[in-house]
């Protein structure tokens, strides 16, 4: 049974061959898919305060994120990262908490949904302002260089939307004037929110930007898993020997709302019917099964292990209680130093 | 030997840097032989090698890294190079090092120095003064030392404090007050400071305003009013009860600051001071600040838009009649 809570980092480190990881970065994205359908069920009986943030379509990329990751590496993931996130560390009970209010969970009921993150383990918190979380990456890399550190890197999220934020701009320029060891990774989902790539940038090509940057950069097809293990891999590998900071923009379509409120009538047709529409989830499946990596047998297997790690994680959370106003309202560590405002 | 409220912030950098070895000064011009704007770093770049370093114009990024490197052990010391600039860095420095203790559990131990305040033919984006803003989102402390030996302790401490701290120096202090030497302690951040002590009436205030504030009183003095001086020190946390303390002594209250006049720190002493201690007072509280404008560049109209010790001794005399 593939543990969420114990991500299998010596399958990486021994080396797995091609094969291996294509299926263990499969069973990530699998598991984030049932995960986020059930979330979406949650939310619609209203058992979900606030939103639910889903990362359907973009799970090859965010698995491929999370899996060349190492301990003692940055992780900062943004929205639609839950395939990515699992496949870094993050235990499925603490989403679950964190979409709950759970007081267990990492953030307490204090902040929820996406907004989540285990700075101590490597995965930062992102806030909502799109672009602040590069810079932070950036920082949090040079802390490892000062502190002697080897062997590190790092790797930021975002997509075309947040690319077109000053503070992804000042964060990237910092990075390569830095030379830290960074991949940012890019998804072009083609709306930011409602807003369509017409409105969004107006360059031929977003991978352009790495060269102005002083970044490498490399383009991608989101929908093809194999692809992602590649490129993104290729690029840890070369920021974590030395090379100049990565850029690599993936292609897909979000194959949902912008939130699970969105209904994104606005997404046409014809846009559906783009490559870039594919499912990521359903082309890596039909790869399983054409050549026969493993049988029917199996791979329902898997889908029944999701599922119960699933409905172990959300009936964790439900159980626990939600905080009560009896509340620690202090907003700074340092207890003598609270103001005491009436 | 005398020592200027720049030198002491300098001083204090050195000692940062000499003793925690998590410290690093990231900032717009502070490395290399320039040693920044003010030169509040002259010289520790060569002193400390790889420690001071120049950034791109990029406040947002320069708190960003700040927050990275704080989250993984440092202890970044950022020099904006003026405090109106830190305007790019709010999102950073509010929605992302003031929220993180509260949303995470872990602290982010950022210290932010913020040139701050007017001088003459600075103009509307050399002159600001931010701590109202800082202070009003939680999760920051903020320090407005008026002193030198404030200057340094504070900066000291504000290193050592594990929350994000904003620091404001105020730029027209950096050559004008000097000291004989350097405390090796100071009073802790969150305790405010009797600057001159009277019967009649309390001013409050903080960073270049408590010297009008203290002149003025020494106006009023030869007047036959004397006139309690409290100096905040740190605006967040504010030491209320210092002040309710010297206005249960005086009955009367005048608040002076440099910020902008809507809300602020100057509204908040008040506010407090009517919710806690109505019945110490003997006549409505007044307060002071700057003119809604932006702030002036002409020296002439410069002088008329901040408090100075000629008005607030004027707003201090009508005080003491009522």
């Amino acid at each position: 049974m593939l543990q969420t809570a114990q991500r299998s980092s010596e399958t990486i480190k021994t080396k797995a061959g091609p094969h291996e990881r294509f299926l263990e970065a499969f069973r990530w994205m699998l598991l984030a898919r049932t995960f986020e359908e059930k979330l979406v069920s949650l939310y619609r009986g209203g058992l979900i305060t606030g939103g639910v943030y889903i990362g359907k379509g973009q799970e090859a990329v965010s698995v491929a994120c999370g899996l060349f990751l190492q301990k003692g590496d940055i992780f900062a993931p943004l929205i639609r990262d839950q395939a990515g996130r699992s496949a870094f560390g993050e235990p499925l009970v603490d989403v679950a908490r964190t979409y709950l209010g759970s007081r267990q969970g990492p953030m307490r009921g204090r902040d929820g949904n996406i907004h989540r993150g285990l700075p101590r383990q490597g995965q930062l918190a992102m806030i909502s302002h799109l672009g602040a979380m590069v810079s932070v990456t950036v920082g949090a890399l040079m802390a490892k260089r000062f502190k002697g550190e080897k062997n590190f890197v790092g790797l930021s999220c975002i997509g075309e939307g947040g690319m077109q934020t000053g503070s992804f701009h000042e964060g990237m320029n910092l990075a390569a004037v830095e030379q830290v060891p960074l991949v940012i990774v890019a998804t072009n989902n083609h709306y930011a929110y409602s807003t369509s790539n017409e409105r969004e940038f107006a360059c031929a090509e977003l991978v352009d930007r790495a060269k102005g940057y002083g970044f490498e950069g490399y383009n991608l097809d989101g929908t093809d898993l194999s692809a992602c293990l590649d490129v993104i891999g290729s690029a840890v590998k070369r920021a974590r020997a030395g090379r100049p900071p990565q850029l690599v923009v993936a292609s897909t379509l979000r194959l949902s709302g912008h939130g699970e409120h969105d209904d994104a009538s606005y997404v046409t047709d014809e846009v559906k019917r783009e490559p870039f529409a594919q499912d990521c989830l359903k082309r890596a499946e039909k790869l399983i099964v054409d050549l026969n990596l493993v049988d029917a047998k199996t791979l329902q297997g898997w889908r029944n292990d999701a599922a119960a790690q699933v409905d172990q994680a959300i009936t964790t959370a439900q159980k626990e209680a939600a905080p009560d106003t009896n509340e620690d309202w202090c907003a700074i560590s340092n207890r003598a130093l609270v103001d005491q405002a009436p | 030997m005398s020592i200027t409220y720049l030198e002491a912030i300098r001083e204090a950098q050195a000692k940062l840097l000499r003793d925690d070895e998590r410290v690093f000064i990231y900032g717009q011009d502070v490395g290399g032989t320039f040693g920044g704007a003010f030169k509040a770093t002259k010289g520790l770049a060569k002193e400390f090698p790889g420690r001071v370093l120049n950034t791109p114009i990029s406040e947002d990024a320069i708190v960003g890294t700040a927050i990275g490197a704080a989250l993984h052990g440092m202890r970044p010391i950022v020099e904006m190079q003026f405090a109106d600039f830190s305007s790019i860095a709010l999102n950073q420095i509010l929605n992302n090092a003031g929220t993180h203790y509260w949303r995470t559990s872990v602290p982010v131990p950022i210290t932010v120095r913020l040139p701050s305040g007017g001088t003459k033919g600075s103009g509307p984006f050399h002159s600001q003064s931010m701590e109202s803003i800082y202070a009003h989102y939680p999760g920051l402390i903020v320090m407005t030392p008026a002193t030198v030996e404030d200057a340094y302790t504070m900066l000291i401490e504000a290193v050592t404090i594990d929350d994000p701290v904003v620091y404001c120096e105020h730029k027209y202090l950096y050559y004008h007050l000097k000291a004989d030497k350097l405390p090796a302690e100071g009073l802790p951040t969150g305790n405010a400071r009797i600057a001159r002590e009277g019967r009649d009436l309390t001013i409050v205030s903080y960073s270049a305003m408590l010297h009008e504030a203290l002149a003025a009183a020494e106006q009023l003095a030869s007047e036959g009013f004397e006139i309690e001086v409290v100096d905040l020190r740190s605006v967040k946390p504010l030491d209320t009860d210092t002040v309710l303390a010297s206005v249960a002594r005086t009955g009367r209250l005048l608040c002076v600051g440099e910020s902008f006049p809507f809300g602020g720190v100057t509204a908040e002493v008040i506010s407090r001071v009517t919710s806690e201690g109505f019945h110490l007072l003997d006549a409505p509280p007044q307060r002071i600040n700057a003119k809604d404008t932006p702030i002036p560049y002409h020296p002439n109209l410069w002088s008329a838009h901040r408090p100075s010790a000629k008005s607030i001794a004027a707003k201090a005399r009508k005080l003491l009649r009522e």
